[in-house]
């Protein structure tokens, strides 16, 4: 059984006339450790795929199954804290509270856990300290720099240990050379378990996963296998090499 | 890092807005504690003056009656028994157990004498306690000493006397020691003499015909001073002058219902000031919230945070309110009294109450708005990011 299940998902806005189908029925599966990306062009459903995978938007059919749970059979306030339990969101504007600094802006998932304040921040501090920016705890994100806001959002959506980091766009708004080092990121925390969905227009950045799910017009067009995912004794862990006999075998 | 921690974090970056929220909520607590504590300031004011100064209750010999009736009518009564009080009798209202609260004693000896060829009332009275039963008395001249007389204004003109002239009252030579400033009352007509002079003039030595008392009721029921005063004097009938209480308080209350209607409608306004820029702060914050929920944060936790923030703006407004609302009325009471002695203290349970009225009231004008912000959908505030 895969970790996750995605089976025939659609999505439906508007109504009447003007209703329009975003997701016209998707149906793939990611195992745990994976790291996957999604590319599409602008309006392809992508966005909306991501959404429902983040248990935030209610397919109109289909079902999402994570760890055998039936995320969309669950009440609003148990999804709420199945994001908290298996969830991390990176999003393409970092979206880091302004008011909170670098340390309180990680620590935000943890604000309704219930621990104690030290064990708090010692969580925060080493998500930190994972993504490189022990030293920038007290700044304000409107100063430090956009691939430093990143950073952060990835220690964010990292701190409560989440199985799986949904990112949109994660590369967006950031230069080649910091691109490249939020990818370096996020391969290190694959390679330590966490299953990556990534939905990016960027082709270099979509190599780095070990699928690639081409959406187009509400449905998958095209999968990929970049990479092969090993397993390891003490857990599922992702090796970084490139197996091109895999992507042929796609091809 | 808390839930609270987020909401003061919030409260500090938008300074301008939570201070118009204050501000909204500090208006209308300033005026009800300004309104309440005025009213307040008023009634204890009236209720000095009126305990103070002048005579509210009233000690009249007992009399029986007979109710006469022919064929089933009633045609009146007869009073067939007078009982008479002596003055050494009203000793015994120092030995009630509201003692303290009574101001003064005024007995008085009423009865008629002859003045040339007319017939006047003669009242005997203790001036040394006449300026508190009778504070509007203005006198022209002196009071009178033992062998003098202080007459009516109307008595004056009618009996043709002025000041220094001599009235022989049953062959006592009196003088006329000065004359009352018309005061639009019974007393405009008698001529008013020393309590033991006009007992010794009518024949009633140790006897009088009635007493007044001002009691200082503000911490005892008046009818309770009259049930006291009753036990100890069993032959008299006493009786509180309500009229003129009940008339006043009815007044203050009149007054204290506009104070808290005016109140009322103050506040009102003050929640709506809460209640339209706590809406406007949540849809600024919409994809703040979006975020929030994305990370795992419940329905409650969204609500929570914004009734936080409204709780704490509100129970600041119910602290500086509940002292810029004393300052307001120590600022205005000039305008409404001329007494200097009126005293503005801390009071506990009005300072608690208006901090608790503003608190209920921040929260219920940011129900609706919280609510709001639980309710967003977090796909439809993520997308507004």
């Amino acid at each position: 059984m895969s970790y996750i299940q995605v089976e025939n998902l659609m999505k439906e806005y508007g109504k009447g006339e003007a209703a329009f189908m975003a997701v016209r029925g998707m149906s793939f599966q990611i195992q745990q450790g994976e790291f996957v990306a999604i590319v599409g062009e602008s309006g392809s459903g992508k966005s909306t795929l991501l959404s429902m995978m983040g248990a935030l938007n209610t397919p109109t059919d289909g079902r999402y199954v994570v760890d055998d749970i039936d995320v969309y059979s669950l009440s609003l306030d148990k999804r709420a804290k199945f994001r908290m339990a298996f969830l991390g969101f990176i999003f393409q504007n970092f979206h880091l509270i302004p008011y909170l600094n670098v340390m309180e802006n990680v620590m935000l998932p943890l604000a309704i856990a219930k621990i104690k304040s030290q064990e708090k921040k010692d969580m925060a501090r080493e998500a930190l300290k994972h993504v490189g920016l022990s030293d920038k705890e007290k700044r304000l994100p409107s100063e430090i720099s956009g691939g430093e806001q990143e950073r952060v959002a990835i220690a964010r959506a990292v701190v409560n240990s989440p199985t799986i980091l949904l990112a949109d766009e994660p590369t967006g708004n950031l230069d080649t050379r910091t691109s490249r080092e939020i990818m370096d990121l996020f391969n290190k925390l694959n390679g330590e378990g966490i299953t990556i969905v990534m939905v990016t227009h960027n082709a270099v950045w979509s190599k780095e996963a070990h699928r690639i799910l081409c959406v187009s017009d509400g449905l998958i067009s095209e999968q990929e296998r970049l990479r092969k995912i090993v397993e390891y004794p003490f857990g599922l862990k992702a090796d970084t090499a490139e197996y091109p006999e895999n992507r042929a075998a796609v091809q | 890092m808390r839930l609270f921690d987020i909401s003061l974090a919030n409260l500090k970056r938008r300074k301008a807005k939570a201070s118009f929220i204050l501000i909204g909520l500090l208006v209308g607590v300033t005026a009800v504690v300004a309104f309440m504590s005025l009213v307040d300031t008023l009634t204890r004011d009236i209720n000095h003056k009126l305990e103070k100064y002048g005579a509210n209750i009233m000690i009249l010999p007992k009399t029986e009656n007979l109710s006469l009736t022919y064929g089933g009518m009633a045609v009146g009564g007869i009073s067939f028994e007078m009982r008479e009080i002596l003055q050494e009798d009203l000793e015994g209202i120092k030995g009630i157990e509201n003692a303290a609260s009574v101001a003064a004693v005024g007995p008085m000896v009423l009865g008629s004498i002859k003045a040339g060829d007319r017939s006047v009332l003669l009242a005997g009275v203790d001036f040394q306690v006449a300026h508190i039963l009778r504070p509007w008395w203005k006198i022209k001249g002196q009071p009178p000493g033992e062998a003098g007389i202080l007459l009516g204004a109307e008595a004056s003109r009618i009996l043709g006397l002025g000041q220094d002239d001599a009235l022989e009252v049953n062959g006592r030579n009196l003088v006329v020691s000065g004359v009352l400033e018309p005061t639009g009352s019974q007393d405009d007509q008698i001529i008013f003499a020393p309590l033991k002079t006009a007992q010794q003039v009518l024949g009633k030595e140790g006897r009088i015909s009635m007493a007044e008392v001002a009691a200082l009721c503000a911490a005892c029921p008046i009818d309770e001073m009259v049930a006291q005063i009753s036990g100890v004097l069993p032959d008299a009938k006493v009786m509180a002058i309500r009229q003129v209480v009940k008339g006043r308080m009815e007044t203050l209350g009149h007054f204290n219902k506009f104070a808290y209607g005016l109140s009322l409608l103050v506040m009102l306004v003050g929640g709506l000031v809460v209640l339209v820029t706590m809406m406007g702060s949540v849809r600024e914050r919409t994809s703040e919230f979006g975020i929030f929920m994305a990370i795992g944060f419940r329905r409650r936790h969204v609500m929570s945070m914004v009734l936080f923030e409204a709780a704490v703006i509100s129970a600041l407004a119910g602290v500086l309110g509940y002292f810029m609302g004393l300052g307001a009325t120590k600022l205005t009471i000039p305008f409404f009294t001329e007494s200097i002695d009126v005293g503005l203290a801390f009071d506990p349970v009005l300072a608690l109450g208006v901090f608790v009225a503003a608190v209920f009231l921040g929260l219920i004008s940011s129900a609706y708005p919280a609510v709001m912000a639980g309710n967003l959908d977090p796909n439809e505030a993520l997308r507004s990011l």
